[in-house]
């Protein structure tokens, strides 16, 4: 599996010319994806072999190692998306509007990570999967915020209104969330719950153990930049599909007018064998 | 502490699992709508 | 704006006195909601009556879900959107009245569930300003947020399952700043409620001028 990434990422030239690409990559993204695989090799090595276990937490802080940076590039995405959203609305730029919409898949893709490696940490160090804490429910939260953009921006309807209409959704991402933050907060910490459910990392942690977080940021950060210019260029190409689709079917329309198909046969009122108006025969 | 590394493995092999596809789905799905464009559309200019 | 306001709420309004769809479906729709929760619950645990907040704030979120739908769908029909646009109402007068309209449809339900709430949870209720300011700034958050979002999603076949996606995700707040007040209000300490206000009270306003200004975009595309 991991040779068919590097396949794609690295030196293999792209079968057609440079002008006209049948993939998504590009130097840039051959440079990245080389380096986040690598990233990836050495953050699993530092994860697993060099980093020691925690005081506290035993070798459950080898989660945290995915699980924090997760939780930020979520939210960095989330961040984008209503940057994305408020360049469309405001100066109708179709470049953000398409990095919104991809950084908000992709926010999607980081907070569902964050979900799952939060509870599999909660499990051995908690005893339970899930508690209500601020951070996991805001997250939560979160998600179903990123899920209700992207339903809005799948909508079956023309760019300008799918585009439009999510763009408000995602403008007003940021703002919900703030508020959904500091109400869940507020309620989670009014009524003190015991530290037992405080968050899990040690205030003092040092040494190989920061550095393979340092390293975890900086692994999914790449690969954060990676997917999104692929995104990107992928959201990029279904409203060119979508564009050629209409394109085609409209010149279709106007040779059958003309008289003539796509294909140069020849159609419409004067061609032998078409049903004609003129004979009146019943129409339904 | 035995009982943490069943939910560590998990959790690494969830993750990585997770991100392998998607690349991988946005990569091909990158390849197909390509081809289905003429090639002076396929990217933004 | 604000006459235009006043026309677009009087017009809803009294559609509702004479279709009475609120009346006799969305109210109906919050004491049936209730009763469920007493099934789930079972009354004689005590679970019913330490939820009583919590739960109340559902149902009228529930039943806000559907005078919102009804508030979109009476646009939906005969080319309303059109004749609204061509109307040459402000929009965020169009906006507004909407809100206003929703917003007293709401209050009206909410007065009625909090009888229903004191007889069948035998709830008394105590803390009288904070309960009324509590309900006056949730009911402003979802009707401010509930019409933005419902423009949003109107116009739309998935309107009624893609609605609900948009807009609890965002009254969540509400729904916890709302339930909290009430508790601290039944409970006998207000002082803990009133900074729940004050968050509503912030929602409703960063809605209600995402409102204004982004109605009449929204309602300018087909």
């Amino acid at each position: 599996m991991t040779t068919q990434i590097a396949s794609t990422d690295e030196g293999r030239p792209s079968a057609s010319a440079p002008e006209a690409p049948t993939s998504t990559g590009s130097r840039t993204t051959r440079v990245l994806g080389l380096a986040t695989l690598v990233g990836f090799a050495l953050l699993v090595l530092f994860s697993f072999v060099l980093s020691p276990a925690d005081d506290n937490q035993g070798d459950a802080v080898r989660i945290m190692y995915i699980h924090v940076p997760s939780a930020t590039l979520a939210y960095t995405g989330c961040f984008l998306t209503t940057l994305g959203s408020i360049l469309y609305l405001w100066k109708r730029s179709q470049w953000w509007e398409l990095v919104a919409y991809a950084s908000a898949e992709i926010a999607a893709l980081f907070t569902a990570v964050t979900l799952a490696t939060g509870m599999l940490w909660g499990r051995p160090t908690w005893g339970v999967y899930w508690v209500w804490d601020a951070r996991l429910t805001t997250t939560a939260m979160l998600e179903l915020l990123l899920l209700g953009y992207l339903a809005v921006r799948r909508l079956p309807a023309e760019y300008s209104v799918r585009a439009k209409r999510a763009a408000v959704i995602g403008l007003l991402l940021v703002p919900n969330v703030i508020i959904v933050r500091q109400s869940v907060q507020w309620w989670r910490t009014l009524h003190q719950k015991p530290t037992l459910f405080s968050d899990g990392l040690d205030s003092n942690i040092e040494g190989l153990m920061l550095f393979s977080l340092f390293l975890g940021f900086v692994v999914l950060g790449l690969f954060f930049v990676w997917l999104l210019i692929h995104r990107f260029r992928v959201a990029w190409l279904e409203e060119q599909i979508a564009d050629t689709g209409l394109d085609a079917a409209i010149a279709e329309r106007r040779a059958e007018a003309g008289g003539v198909d796509a294909a140069g046969r020849a159609t419409g009122p004067s061609a032998p064998g078409a049903p004609t108006l003129a004979t009146g025969e019943a129409q339904p | 502490m035995t009982g943490t590394w069943p939910y560590v493995i998990a959790a690494w092999l969830i993750v990585l699992g997770a991100f392998l596809g998607y690349a991988v789905v946005t990569i091909l799905r990158g390849r197909s709508l390509s081809r289905q464009v003429p090639p002076e559309r396929r990217r933004w200019s | 704006m604000i006459r235009d306001a006043l026309v677009v709420a009087g017009k809803d309004l009294r559609l509702e006195a004479r279709s009475r769809v609120a009346l006799n479906q969305v109210l109906p729709f919050a004491l049936l909601v209730l009763v469920l929760f007493a099934f789930a619950l079972d009354p004689d645990r005590g679970v019913l009556e330490e939820a009583t907040p919590g739960l109340y704030w559902v149902a009228v979120l529930f039943s806000g879900l559907l005078a919102l739908q009804r508030s979109f769908a009476v646009e939906a029909a005969d080319g309303n959107r059109d004749a609204l646009r061509l109307s040459g109402l402000d929009p965020a007068g169009i906006y507004l009245g909407k809100v206003l309209a929703v917003g007293a449809q709401l209050l009206l339900l909410e007065a009625l569930l909090g009888v229903g709430v004191a007889v069948l949870y035998t709830t008394e209720l105590d803390g009288w300003p904070l309960l009324l300011a509590t309900v006056v700034v949730a009911t402003a958050g979802i009707a401010t947020a509930g019409t933005l979002y419902g423009v949003v999603a109107a116009g739309l076949r998935v309107r009624e399952t893609l609605l609900p996606l948009l807009l609890l995700p965002v009254l969540a707040p509400v729904l916890i700043g709302s339930t909290r007040a009430f508790e601290a209000a039944l409970g006998g300490t207000p002082s803990e409620g009133w900074p729940w206000v004050g968050l509503m009270g912030v929602f409703a306003l960063l809605y209600v001028v995402a409102g204004v200004l982004g109605f009449g975009p929204l309602l300018e595309e087909a």
